[in-house]
């Protein structure tokens, strides 16, 4: 037990810091790998139901020039749903789990730990289980036949950009929350978001302003974004999409720090 | 291995000068001048509410201070945080074990917080197992530890990083006094390995067995610095003659009986019994007698670190 003379180690960079928290969760989840199946399934069911059982009433109809089925136009949407969903449910009721009952960050905090390191490794891990919803979906699209181009590929990066913008902006409003009844409100958003971001009918649905705002809405870019690539019909509008998810995670990351500050560091 | 190695014994482990920590109009504390070196366990004492806490929490560097000074391994806690805490260990007032964790990986996981390499800390983790008696639970749950197994888990994992400063917030709360008697064993075998020690504490006894010096604080302020032993000398008597008089009345209260006897020392006249300091208890006593009291009992023992406290912090609950 010579505890006085020894190499003291160099702090952790941003990145091993991150990544140390991403094998926190892991290691934690490693037992627990059911509820990731729960988390995987929801989007499968909806897509079954919805994209292929409603989608038999339904004539094929066409998506910027291309005639497709209804459930390849359902699917894409689903695909940004998985992520949405795993990024939302664990940087929401785990991350306020942690802050408020299980001082978890405290904790770290007595570590060489920052709270810009907690911040983006807890982000990180809610982007990543948000986006291996994603992957599993993307390869059942695969086996479905529904992926019409090889910037299909490209749905995997912009599942982790769905994930990062909605892991970053849950934790952040997660950090004002003072009551497990405060998370009807996340609810509240959750649903509307699920059902009008042209993820069963196109935007063409709607007209003039509620057009617009639906346009602007987080899930709705990664929606379109999602289904641009999986039917390769990339263009300008999937730039916008991927500027507005990076703009909306990063300052997610940022207001996320700072609220650690002002709860943690008193 | 001694507990001061030489030309080590001046070096500063903590620096404060006219250190304060408020909480919007609150002030927790008010000025205080603190400097703890190395190999030393010192301790901070004080009723509940008397900026202990505040102080550690400063001193952990996850409290920015609110004015003065103050300095960790000499680095500034400010603008060095990471680099001071990499060096600390930390023993929460709370329990802050990771739930969702077994108990090795709480150790494992929180040793890789400090950025030890993996086999190291699996080493280092088995040897802490064993220091704190937890072997045998390494796969257990948190949840399912006793109160006083959770408690040296956390002892076990601030120290993982072999740290020159563990600071320690009231390690002791709640355990029973089996558990406490193992845990002083444990923290006197880290003094004698060399560690610093900074404790926070309101058991009187704790506070004699394990400080070197100590500070008493009351309403954020130093009340009164130095050793177990001096503060005693300083704030107290050798003896403490404790007179009681069964039940009293108001024809004869306590006051009455404590006019008679005011002259043998400084009295202090509780519900149940008087207690008269003064060098000489056996003297006191012979003295009650002559004047014609007859206490139903009496006692006399050594002043304790609880009676300085207790002049000096006052009997009124604070909470």
């Amino acid at each position: 037990m010579a505890t006085t003379t020894h190499p003291v180690h160099p702090p952790l960079g941003p990145a091993r810091a991150a990544w140390l928290l991403v094998t926190r969760s892991y290691t934690v989840y490693r037992q627990q790998w059911k509820l990731f199946l729960t988390g995987f399934l929801e989007p499968v069911f909806f897509l079954f139901s919805i994209g292929i059982g409603v989608g038999q009433l339904v004539a094929d109809f066409e998506v910027g020039g291309q005639s497709i089925p209804y459930a390849e136009f359902v699917a894409p949407g689903m695909l940004a749903v998985s992520a949405f969903n795993g990024a939302l449910m664990d940087s929401t009721y785990n991350v306020f789990f942690k802050l408020k009952y299980d001082k978890l960050y405290d904790q770290m905090l007595a570590t060489p730990l920052t709270t810009s390191d907690i911040a983006r490794g807890e982000i990180l891990w809610g982007q990543l289980r948000g986006s291996s919803y994603s992957v599993a979906f993307l390869l059942l699209m695969w086996a479905l036949g529904m992926l019409h181009s090889w910037t299909a590929i490209l749905a995997l990066p912009a599942a982790l950009l769905i994930g990062f913008a909605f892991s970053a902006v849950c934790m952040a409003a997660t950090t004002w929350m003072t009551s497990w009844q405060d998370f009807d409100k996340i609810t509240l958003l959750q649903l509307p978001l699920f059902l009008f971001s042209a993820t069963f009918f196109p935007i063409t649905a709607y007209d003039g302003w509620l057009r617009w705002v639906v346009e602007v809405t987080p899930l709705y870019r990664g929606v379109v974004l999602c289904r641009e690539l999986t039917l390769g019909q990339v263009g300008w509008e999937s730039a916008v999409s991927v500027v507005y998810l990076v703009v909306m995670g990063l300052i997610g990351l940022a207001v996320v720090r700072r609220r650690l500050d002002t709860l943690l560091l008193t | 291995m001694p507990l001061y190695r030489v030309g080590a014994v001046t070096e500063s482990m903590i620096l404060a000068r006219g250190l304060r920590k408020s909480f919007g109009d609150f002030e927790a504390v008010k000025g205080i001048d603190v400097d703890v070196r190395r190999g030393e366990a010192f301790g901070f004492l004080g009723p509940n509410g008397a900026g202990k806490s505040s102080t550690m929490r400063m001193i952990a560097s996850v409290s920015p201070i609110s004015g003065g000074s103050l300095q960790i391994l000499g680095m500034d806690p400010a603008t060095d945080g990471p680099a001071i805490r990499g060096r600390l260990g930390v023993c929460p007032q709370e329990d802050t074990l990771d739930n969702e964790l077994n108990v090795r990986d709480n150790l494992y996981i929180y040793g890789r917080y400090f950025g030890i390499p993996k086999g190291e800390v699996n080493s280092r983790v088995d040897e802490l197992l064993e220091f704190v008696s937890l072997t045998e639970k390494a796969k257990a749950k948190v949840e399912d530890l006793s109160g006083g197994m959770k408690r040296r888990l956390t002892i076990a994992r601030s120290l993982v990083n072999r740290p020159d400063l563990l600071l320690l917030d009231e390690p002791t709360t709640g355990l029973d006094p089996q558990a406490r008697h193992v845990l002083w064993d444990q923290l006197f075998r880290l003094k004698q390995a060399g560690v610093t020690l900074v404790i926070t504490t309101h058991y009187m006894d704790e506070a004699e067995q394990l400080c070197d010096r100590l500070v008493v604080m009351d309403k954020g302020l130093i009340a009164a610095e130095g050793s177990p032993r001096q503060l005693i000398e300083e704030h107290s008597t050798r003896e403490v003659t404790e007179l009681r008089f069964g039940i009293t009345d108001e024809t004869n209260p306590h006051e009455l009986i404590a006019e008679k006897v005011e002259d043998l020392g400084r009295l202090e006249v509780l519900p149940d019994r008087i207690l008269v300091y003064s060098p000489d208890g056996e003297e006191v006593i012979a003295k009650v007698h002559e004047r014609g009291l007859d206490p139903i009992g009496v006692l006399v023992r050594r002043s304790t670190l609880e009676d300085v406290f207790l002049k000096l912090t006052g009997r009124t609950l604070v909470d």
